[in-house]
This record gives structure tokens, C-alpha cells and sequence, in this order.
């Protein structure tokens, strides 16, 4: 707390201040100054400076939290990172003493401590690098930074879903004021505050797979001929395949339509996904395209372990496990010289298992 | 508080799909004219369908960063955004000619002026004339050399070729340059017999798009001859019968650009100060594009 907190407070009690179980008012016969801990009333305006001195953890977070230029949005946002609804304002302050708050938001750890001016400052890495010092990390400071550091995985690759589970590690953004916080988590998880936001308000607007498909157009107005109300199984695929933990860190609000939900789980994810985005959109389509075709009937001869082999390569493949696999590790399905041998061994010289036309319509 | 907010097209596949984007907002965010300036798109995240939620300010000014009118302008956007009463008609325009119109966006509660598409906007004839000097790396590029104006063209968007020729038609009555075609990638004149419409022998090639990917950096370079396997890259100027070809790559790619998405805010009402004249002169004193030879 510094002089300018005291006196803007001072100045605030004419019109009341509650904050966080501080109540500073003025009564008829003085000021209130009121804790969680104790109430002192009748106060002249020197010993309301002097009780209030005396409670400086309480002065300085009523002060960083009565801001009233910045969105409500950010406000709750930066509130609940610190737990500011749930903990005491000295459980909080005895944790930024011992060095930080830490909170989470999907991958990101963000670290909480005190400016020497009272206000917060907020160091943002991946929370895979939790164990290393900031200062051991790529240092940034400029949130707009964020936009290409987010671009692609550990392996280069590029992230077209930003809330996937593969925030690149590495990095931190220190020093950030908690505008710069917000600005920089919107970069990295763009919208998942305000959808966080409304959620908490009960007014998420949720906008369910028929309605979402219904309003396609151009080339992807192809999904209704998929989506015609007769059953809804071709949906929970969809989720299964797209909406699942270990694919996107958000947790599927939207269901079949107004009145049936999906049986596949939505997932734990902290935020809330409002409706289908492009990425399943796009997907949607190409399934649409596939699944017009007719059902056949083909004839393998296939041992029951290449059989098994087969099974296993498609859930390595699905489960992004492929590349894990070790090079002499024989044992597994999908490991590159089993596959490799089993495709010398069934594919003939046009790639064909067996040898058996496909046959294509 | 008057925020300015980019829509763009993105990609799932292409992670320089974006960059121009983000770099013609930055520049713009520079200018401090906006209170915010933002960034949505069809195919990464912020969506159209999220983006005005991520805005603090009542009043927002959407540009798309497009081409031509069409299917996107009209029906997309406007449709992802949520606006209120979008009215093709409001534009009463001949293809080329929509500037702004003004609705609520339902969802979130704002007065959004929505603009019409950079790519129509008169300024963007600027644009493709500082692609030019750029390229070349002369400022006074124009006598002795011809320009061509490259579009996708397709049958499904009329619209598309309209906006080619509108700066064609406009850069030719400039007098500045030897000769100026429009040309294209799906329709007559083909792009692919480039040097049969001109006498002269050096010739700059502007693609009029966004971005540059798959046609700016794989298709035109084949078709028009400057090497047989994009990926091997291309000279520039290159030698293709007995012409010069200064390929420029994807006009949205060039800084000026910035200044057209201000204009069009502009035009809808937005009190931009001096951030035109900033953004003129500050683009302007980039250095010659090392970039533009991407295939190099």
C-alpha cells in the first residue's frame, strides 16, 4: 500500500468501498473500517489512515481491483486466476510473500506476484516448463508476440486448432501487467475468456451440430445431405473422432440439437466450445463425401495377428502414437519395419491388400 | 471507443496463410488510431463467429481482407458475424463498388460498419503500382515496362474478374506504364501465354490476392514458365521468351496494404486522424521486397 492507495480510499469511503470483506464507509458519526477480522467504527479521518495502515493487504487489493477501465470480462478473468472469490485477501497475500500465486488456463501456467506498486504481474509459460526459471526460457514481453509462437508444435508443425493439446514449450512472457495477461492468453486461446465469461453467467450461446450444419453454405452446404434427422450416429463419430481431451482442450457444450444430446462424454476441458468450429466443419464435409458411398463385402486371407496388426496401426495412427514407437521395437503393430513387412508381404504392385480390387464406384 | 477489426480467410494447412494479416493490423495498431485493432478468420481462431466478442469497443469497423465482392463478402461474413438486417441491396453495387453499410451484431450488442473488400477499393491500384516498384526495386518503375494484373477469375464469381480489371483499366489511364492486361489463372486472357500480350520486354506480374500460397507460389509461377517445378524456385526477373518477367507474388502481401484497410474505415466513418498519411509514408520507406522472390 503507498500513500496514494490511502488517500484514494480516503476518498472512496464517501461513497462506500466493499471489496473482498473490506467495508470502509462513512456513518453519521464517523467512518466504518471493517475486516473480516474486526470492525472499528466512528472513525475521524486520521485514525481511518491509521486503521487503514494498519491493513495494508486489504487497501492495496481493493485498489487494484477498482478499476474501472477495463471490462468486466477481464476483471472476473483476472479475479479468478488468483481465486479472489473463494481465498481470503491475507491467504492471497501470504502467497505472493512466498513468491507466487499459480493458476492455469488449458496448457498455460500463469504465475501471480506483487509489483512493488500493489499491482499484479503475471509471468505466463507452458506448464510443462513449471519446474524451469522464466529467465532459463525464451524471455518475451510483448503479448503480440504470442501469434507466432503459438503457429506450431515442438515438431514444427503447424497448430490450426489453437486450443489443441500441443502448446509449444520453451517460453515465457514476464512482466505483464494484467491487460497484457488477457491480451496474451487471447492470442494463444483466442475467445475462451469471454466464452468463459458467459458460461460463468449462464449466457453461453450454445449453437447445437443441426443448427450449426443447417446455416452451411458453398461447398460445405453438401453436410445436410449427411444430416437429415435420421439418427444421430454419424454425429457421435464426429465427437468421438474430433472433440475428445486429447485433441482439443475444449469441452463440448454443443450436442445433436436442442433436444438430444450426444452419449460421447464432452470432455473435462476449462473452456467451454459454443459449436462445431471450422476444423469439424471441414471434416464433416469430407465425411459427408465418403460416407454416400455403398457398403461392400471384400475377402482377406490374413493371419489373426496381421489381423491384429492392422487394428493396431489404425489406433496408433488415431491416437498420435505412431511416431513413439521405437525403431527395433518389433513387438508393436505399428512398428515401421512390422508394417513394412506386412505390406511386401499383402500388398501387390498396385498397392492393393491381397490383392483385391477396391473396386470404387 | 472505435475498434477496427480485419476479417481474413486463413488456412487449416498453411501457416503463412495469416501473416499478412497480422502484419497489416501491427502497422496499423502502430498509427494508434483504433482503440483496438483485431483479427478474425474463416478458417483459424478467433472465427468471424467469435471475433466481435474479443471486442471491448461499441463501435467496430470490419474490413475484409478479400479480393472481390462476392460469396464471402455478401453471404459468409455477414452471416457468421450475426449482422442484423444485412440487406444485400444496401450495397447497391455494380460488383466492385460496395463501400459500407451499418447493423447491429446480435450476439454481442455492437454497431458494426461493415466495409466493403480491400481488393476494390481504388487505393488498391496503389498498392499493385508500389508491388511493382517494389519488386523491381525501382521507385520510378513504369517507362519501358509493362504490367499485367493477375486474377484467379472463375465462372462461379463475375465479380472476381471485375475486380481485376478495375485496377487494370485504372493503372492503364495512369499513363505510366508501357502497357497494362488484366490476366488470369481460370479464364481468357490466360496467364499461362503471358509474353504473347505484350511487346514489351520487361513486364511486372501482380497476382491480385491476399495471401500467398498455392496459386501465387505453385500454379502461376509453372504457368506462366518462370521454372518447371515450383519448388526449385525462380529467378527475378526471369527469362521467359526473350521477356523479363518480374514476378511480385501476392499483392496483399505488401506493406501499403494497410493503408487500404484504414481508407476503407475510413470511408465508414471511422476518425482515422493522419494514420493514412502515416501508414503512406511509412510503408513507403521500406527498402526494395527481398520477399517477393519467395521461389528464389
Amino acid at each position: 500500500m503507498n500513500d496514494e492507495q490511502l488517500d484514494a480510499l480516503v476518498m472512496a469511503a464517501e461513497s462506500g468501498v466493499a471489496c473482498d470483506g473490506l467495508i470502509v464507509e462513512r456513518e453519521a458519526d464517523g467512518y466504518r473500517f471493517e475486516t473480516p477480522d474486526a470492525t472499528h467504527t466512528g472513525l475521524s479521518e486520521p485514525e481511518l489512515r491509521t486503521i487503514a495502515s494498519e491493513n495494508p493487504w486489504f487497501v492495496s487489493n481493493w485498489h487494484v481491483w477498482n478499476r474501472t477501465d477495463r471490462p468486466d470480462t477481464e476483471r472476473a478473468f483476472l479475479r479468478h486466476l488468483e481465486g479472489a472469490d473463494e481465498r481470503s485477501v491475507p491467504a492471497r497475500y501470504e502467497t505472493f510473500a512466498d513468491g507466487a500465486v499459480v493458476a492455469s488456463w488449458g496448457q498455460l501456467r500463469i504465475d501471480i506476484g506483487l509489483a512493488s506498486d500493489g499491482n499484479r504481474t503475471y509471468t505466463v509459460r507452458n506448464e510443462a516448463d513449471g519446474d524451469r526459471r522464466p529467465e532459463s526460457l525464451d524471455v518475451l514481453t510483448d503479448p503480440l508476440d504470442a501469434r507466432e509462437l503459438i503457429k506450431t508444435d515442438d515438431r514444427g508443425r503447424y497448430r490450426p486448432l489453437k486450443t489443441a493439446p500441443t502448446l509449444p514449450t520453451g517460453w515465457a512472457f514476464v512482466d505483464l501487467d494484467g491487460r497484457s495477461l488477457a491480451e496474451t492468453v487471447e492470442y494463444v486461446y483466442p475467445a475462451t475468456i469471454a466464452n468463459w465469461y458467459l458460461e460463468r453467467r449462464g449466457e453461453l450461446d450454445v449453437s447445437n451440430w443441426r443448427e450449426t450444419m443447417e446455416r452451411q453454405s458453398g461447398i460445405y452446404g453438401v453436410i445436410k445431405t449427411w444430416d437429415r434427422g435420421e439418427g444421430h450416429e454419424h454425429v457421435e463419430w464426429v465427437a468421438e473422432a474430433c472433440c475428445a481431451d486429447s485433441q482439443c482442450l475444449k469441452r463440448r457444450e454443443w450436442q445433436y440439437d436442442d433436444d438430444t444430446d450426444l452419449a460421447v462424454d464432452g470432455g473435462d476441458g476449462q473452456f467451454p466450445c459454443r459449436e462445431p468450429c471450422s476444423l469439424v466443419v471441414t471434416a464433416a464435409r469430407k465425411w459427408t463425401q465418403l460416407e454416400a458411398e455403398r457398403e461392400r463385402t471384400y475377402e482377406f486371407d490374413l493371419t489373426p495377428s496381421e489381423k491384429a496388426q492392422i487394428e493396431a496401426i489404425i489406433d496408433a495412427v488415431a491416437d498420435g502414437e505412431a511416431d513413439d514407437i521405437r525403431e527395433a521395437d518389433i513387438y508393436e503393430g505399428a512398428n515401421r519395419y512390422r508394417t513394412r513387412f506386412l505390406r511386401a508381404k499383402r500388398f501387390d504392385e498396385e498397392g492393393r491388400l491381397c490383392g483385391v480390387p477396391t473396386g470404387e464406384d | 471507443m472505435q475498434a477496427l477489426v480485419i476479417v481474413a480467410h486463413g488456412s487449416h494447412l498453411n501457416p503463412d496463410a495469416s501473416t499478412p494479416t497480422y502484419d497489416h493490423a501491427d502497422t496499423i495498431r502502430e498509427t494508434g488510431v483504433f482503440d483496438e485493432v483485431r483479427t478474425g478468420f474463416w478458417k483459424e481462431e478467433p472465427s468471424f463467429r467469435e471475433v466481435l466478442r474479443t471486442v471491448e469497443s461499441d463501435e467496430v469497423y470490419v474490413v475484409p481482407l478479400f479480393i472481390s465482392e462476392g460469396y464471402f463478402t455478401e453471404e459468409v461474413i455477414p452471416r457468421e458475424l450475426r449482422l442484423d438486417g444485412w440487406d444485400l441491396d444496401e450495397w447497391d453495387s455494380d460488383g466492385t463498388s460496395a463501400t459500407h453499410a451499418t447493423f447491429e451484431a446480435t450476439d454481442v450488442g455492437k454497431t458494426v460498419h461493415y466495409c466493403g473488400p480491400v481488393g476494390t477499393h481504388d487505393a488498391m491500384s496503389d498498392v499493385i503500382v508500389r508491388r511493382a516498384e517494389s519488386v523491381t526495386g525501382d521507385p520510378d518503375v513504369g517507362p519501358g515496362f509493362a504490367l499485367a494484373v493477375v486474377g484467379h477469375g472463375t465462372e462461379r464469381n463475375e465479380n472476381s474478374a471485375k475486380a481485376v480489371h478495375l485496377h487494370a483499366d485504372r493503372i492503364a489511364d495512369m499513363d505510366r506504364f508501357e502497357e497494362v492486361k488484366a490476366l488470369f489463372m481460370d479464364e481468357d486472357p490466360e496467364i499461362d501465354d503471358v509474353t504473347e500480350f505484350f511487346e514489351t520486354t520487361d513486364v511486372v506480374v501482380v497476382p491480385l490476392f491476399v495471401a500467398d500460397g498455392y496459386h501465387t507460389q505453385e500454379d502461376i509461377p509453372e504457368d506462366m514458365g518462370l521454372t518447371d517445378d515450383y519448388r526449385t524456385g525462380w529467378e527475378t526477373p526471369a527469362e521467359v521468351d526473350g521477356h523479363r518477367i518480374w514476378y511480385a507474388g501476392a499483392v496483399g502481401t505488401e506493406a501499403l496494404t494497410a493503408d487500404v484497410v484504414i481508407e476503407r474505415a475510413a470511408d465508414a466513418g471511422a476518425d482515422v486522424g493522419s494514420a493514412i498519411e502515416d501508414v503512406r509514408r511509412r510503408t513507403g520507406e521500406a527498402t526494395p521486397d527481398t520477399e517477393a522472390g519467395a521461389g528464389d
